[in-house]
Order: structure tokens, then sequence, then C-alpha cells
């Protein structure tokens, strides 16, 4: 971690070492990790980066950690361009960035990467997250294989597919009766009582740092050209604050001119508390119990939501929300137009994109990326009662012809 | 009426390194105040100047995030269980 000069609070600019700290003992505030740019600028170049790994460590410049790397391949995900889904969104320039084609098939083994790199360098013999599954399968998986010991909170009534894929890794699974807010509540006291790398308490400013690759990776796969818009499911906020940030450290350290990207972010009704301070015009985020099916979205009292509302802001975006039906039709427009399945987020930002679209906020020239961040093999219970066979038969010819329409006996 | 407080880490500069403390109080706002006399600075590190609670604390009386609450203006049943916890983001999807 070379060019990594400390932490900053970002609220008061106090500074602190590179240690597994979180918040500002002051203000409470979060802190992030500061680099040296002049000295990265001074030896990245589009050349480095491009012979660089296979895995979001190909940008290592720009993140922290490097010498005691946990690396499962995550990152360098399909950029794909979405015609199909474009023309019925009478969109012109759309790209799908599909995070589905992660390891354990979310962009959280992006940031998971990071963090566990980091929790070794730290010295932590145990990590530990609060999950609302995506982040537990990816925390459980690169644990496994950095040989680390992992605790794994996650509420009790979670989608059976993320409880199976976190406890197949061996990690202990601590199922809580709760919300993700109150599984969050007991962590963080959790984390103050023992001395773990909780990836999203006391590792957070590095852990954070991971999203960033998300935005390194659009440009280069663009040929090293900017979107015009991007539009980032909002839980946390984190995610949709790092995207802005990456392009920003890009142009900071040379790789590119400048952007003028707009940044927007797309939320489930059913917990919309960023939309709903958006909208009234707020930079408050007032908390809200979740109730939605777009469950790794459902944090009611999102920390970086103040910064997420200032991010849209400042780049002329907009966020907006949908409600669960419109999730599921999102879901099924990208399967059908894409040939993408996306879990419940990526039905959010797919919903939403129609939605931006359709009030003219997403325009039709736009070089727009939604970004699709979970696979939707780990949902199937928002979809299974709509996606079913056409029909039931024996094994018999004249059955299945018996059962064509005439259009479909002629064609 | 007497509130043990649980005090988060970045806190425990105030309270001495002590992670559980008593206070005196029928709301949250006196809660507070009475913390400050024993701990002077800690009302500055949780509240604005305008004495709102800063934007990156949650307290909590019980369960239930004070927010969702009467705020400030709270009030506590003897014998409550008051925590304070910086938010934390990240960790959802």
């Amino acid at each position: 971690m070379g060019a990594v000069q400390g932490l900053r609070c970002r609220e008061c600019a106090r500074e602190y070492p590179a240690e597994p700290l979180h918040v500002c003992e002051f203000c409470f505030a979060p802190l992030e990790v500061v680099y040296d740019y002049d000295e990265i600028a001074r030896t990245i170049s589009r050349e480095r980066i491009e012979s660089g790994p296979r895995s979001i460590w190909r940008y290592a410049d720009l993140l922290p950690g490097g010498e005691k790397r946990v690396d499962l391949g995550a990152g360098l995900t399909p950029l794909v361009p979405a015609p199909r889904l474009g023309a019925a969104l009478g969109l012109r320039d759309l790209w799908i960035k599909n995070d589905t084609s992660n390891p354990t098939h979310s962009f959280k083994d992006r940031v998971v990467s990071v963090a566990l790199t980091m929790a070794r360098e730290f010295g932590f013999g145990v990590v530990a997250c609060a999950s609302t599954g995506n982040l537990a399968n990816a925390v459980a998986a690169h644990a496994a294989v950095a040989g680390l010991e992992a605790y794994i909170f996650i509420p009790a009534d979670l989608e059976r597919g993320k409880i199976v894929a976190t406890a197949i890794y061996g990690p202990k699974l601590v199922a809580v009766r709760g919300t993700y807010d109150d599984v969050n509540r007991l962590c963080s006291e959790i984390a103050g009582r023992f001395d773990w790398a909780f990836v999203n308490v006391n590792i957070r400013p590095y852990y954070a740092e991971g999203s960033k690759t998300l935005a390194f990776e659009v440009v280069e796969q663009m040929g090293w050209r900017v979107p015009d818009h991007v539009i980032v499911p909002v839980a946390s906020g984190s995610l949709l604050t790092k995207i802005r940030r990456g392009l920003d450290e890009l142009a900071r350290v040379g790789l590119i001119e400048g952007h003028s990207t707009r940044v927007s972010g797309a939320q489930a009704t059913g917990c919309s508390p960023v939309a709903t301070a958006f909208k009234a015009g707020l930079e408050h985020v007032r908390p809200v119990k979740p109730d939605t099916i777009a469950k790794s979205l459902a944090i009611g009292n999102p920390a970086d939501g103040y910064y997420a509302i200032k991010t849209v802001r400042q780049t002329g975006g907009a966020v907006e929300d949908v409600t669960d039906e419109e999730i599921v039709e999102g879901i099924e427009l990208l399967a059908r137009t894409e040939g993408i399945f996306a879990e419940t987020a990526g039905g959010v930002v797919i919903a939403t994109l129609r939605k931006l679209a359709t009030l003219g906020v997403v325009r039709p020239d736009e070089r727009a990326v939604a970004f699709v961040t979970g696979d939707g093999l780990k949902t199937v219970e928002a979809v299974a009662g709509r996606a079913v066979p056409a029909f039931e038969i024996p094994p018999r010819l004249e059955e299945f012809e018996a059962r064509l329409t005439d259009r479909e006996t002629t064609a | 009426m007497s509130v043990r407080i649980r005090i988060p880490t970045p806190l425990r500069s105030v309270t001495g390194g002590v992670a559980d403390v008593s206070a005196e109080g029928r709301s949250v706002r006196e809660v507070i105040e009475s913390l400050e006399l024993a701990y002077p600075g800690i009302r500055d590190r949780l509240c604005e100047e305008s004495g709102e609670l800063r934007r990156f604390v949650n307290v909590f009386v019980g369960e239930e995030d004070v927010r969702f609450l009467e705020g400030l203006d709270t009030p506590i049943e003897d014998g409550a269980q008051v925590s304070i916890i910086p938010a934390v983001a990240g960790g959802a999807g």
C-alpha cells in the first residue's frame, strides 16, 4: 500500500494513520483512504493496467493493500451493449455492467477482496460481517481461500440460496432474528468487544475502496472513454459515491482527461430513504423500516445516503424508486431482452432506468451504463411464481402437438 | 431515572475507556446533559452546535432508534438501556 497516506474524516478532515478505524473519533463521520496521487500519477499508465492481473488487482495502484492479496478473481466482468433493452426503453447507447459473473456472483467480491487483503495485512485472524446475503457469500468464500476464520451475521429470514451459498464455505454463520439494520447494530456492538476484522465496520474505509474498480473497468472496457450517465443501485449509498470517486481518480492521475458523468441512483419503494430525501430536496436522510423483496438493498438507515444525494445533485443525476411489482418486471425485461438474469437489486436498477428514461432524466442519446450487481439465482423466490413451464405433457408427440396453438403449428 | 448507556469504541476516550456508564434523566436530552457533567466534552461529540444529534450518531433506547421515536425528547423509563452507535455503511447487498 505504497501510495496510501492514511485515513481522513469526510466531514471534519481530521487525519488518522492507516489502521483498522472506521469513524472519526470526534464527529463519528466515515473515514476515507487518502492517497498520494502525484506519486501514483508518476508510475500509472493505461499499458501498465492492461498488462496487469485479470482481476480488480490490475488497479492495485489505486487500491489499499497488495502484499497479502486475497484474490479469487473478482472483477473484469463483462460490459455488454444492450441494444434490445435500449430499444424497449428508447435509449440508443445503453450498456450493462454485468457483475453477476464474479466468483460468488455479486459485486461484493470486489470489496471483500480488498477488505480481506487488508485484514491479513493488519494481522487479524478472524474476519466478520453483517450481511443480507451477497456480502456473506463473498466473505465466506474469500475467508476460505485465505484460511481465515469467519463469523457471518445474517437476518434469519434470508433467501435460502444465500444461506446455502454462505454456509457451504464453512464459516460460523449466525442467523439473527431481526432486520438487516438490527443485525448491523448488533455487529457494531460485537465489533467493540472482539478484536475481529469486521469488513463493514472497522475495515470499512478499505472495503469501500473496492467499489471504485467498477468505474475503472467501465472506462477501460470502453477504450478509456467515460460514460455519460451511470445508473447505480443504492443501499448504503457507498457504491454510488465510490463509482464517482473512481472516475474522479482516473482524471486525477491522468488516465482520462476528465469527466462529466451523471450519476443516478435506484431504490426499491419499500426501502427508499435516499430517493425520498432526494425528491423532497433534502440533504438529510430519514431512516425507514424496510419492506421490499429487494433485500440486498434493504438498508433503512443508509450511512452514506447523505453523500449519495450530494453526488447525484453535483452530477445532475436523480434518485428514483420502484415498486416490488416493477422490480419483478425489471428482472424479466433484462432477462428477455439481454439474456442476463439479475437478482432483485438488478430489477431495481432496470425498472428505475425505465422510469428515468420515461421522465427524460436519462436521455435517448446518452451513453448510459446500468450496473447489474448480483445474480438472479440468488433470489429465485422473487420470480419463481412467474417463471414457470408453458405447459406440462406426457412424453408423446401428439400431446405436444395438441398443446400448440395454430400459429405455432404453422410457424 | 437511572439509565445505563453503552458507549461505542470511538467515544471511550472521553469515558476513560469505560464501555458501560450510568446517567440520570427523563429524556435522551437530559441523559446527554447528565453525561456531559460526568464526562465533559461528550455532548460536543454527540450533538451539533444547534443541539441536534450529529448526522452519523445513532442513539437507541432499548431496541429502537430515537429517530423513529421523539428524537432527543424521547422519554426514558427507569432502568432503560441506551446505546450510542456510529452509523455503519456498506454491507447489505
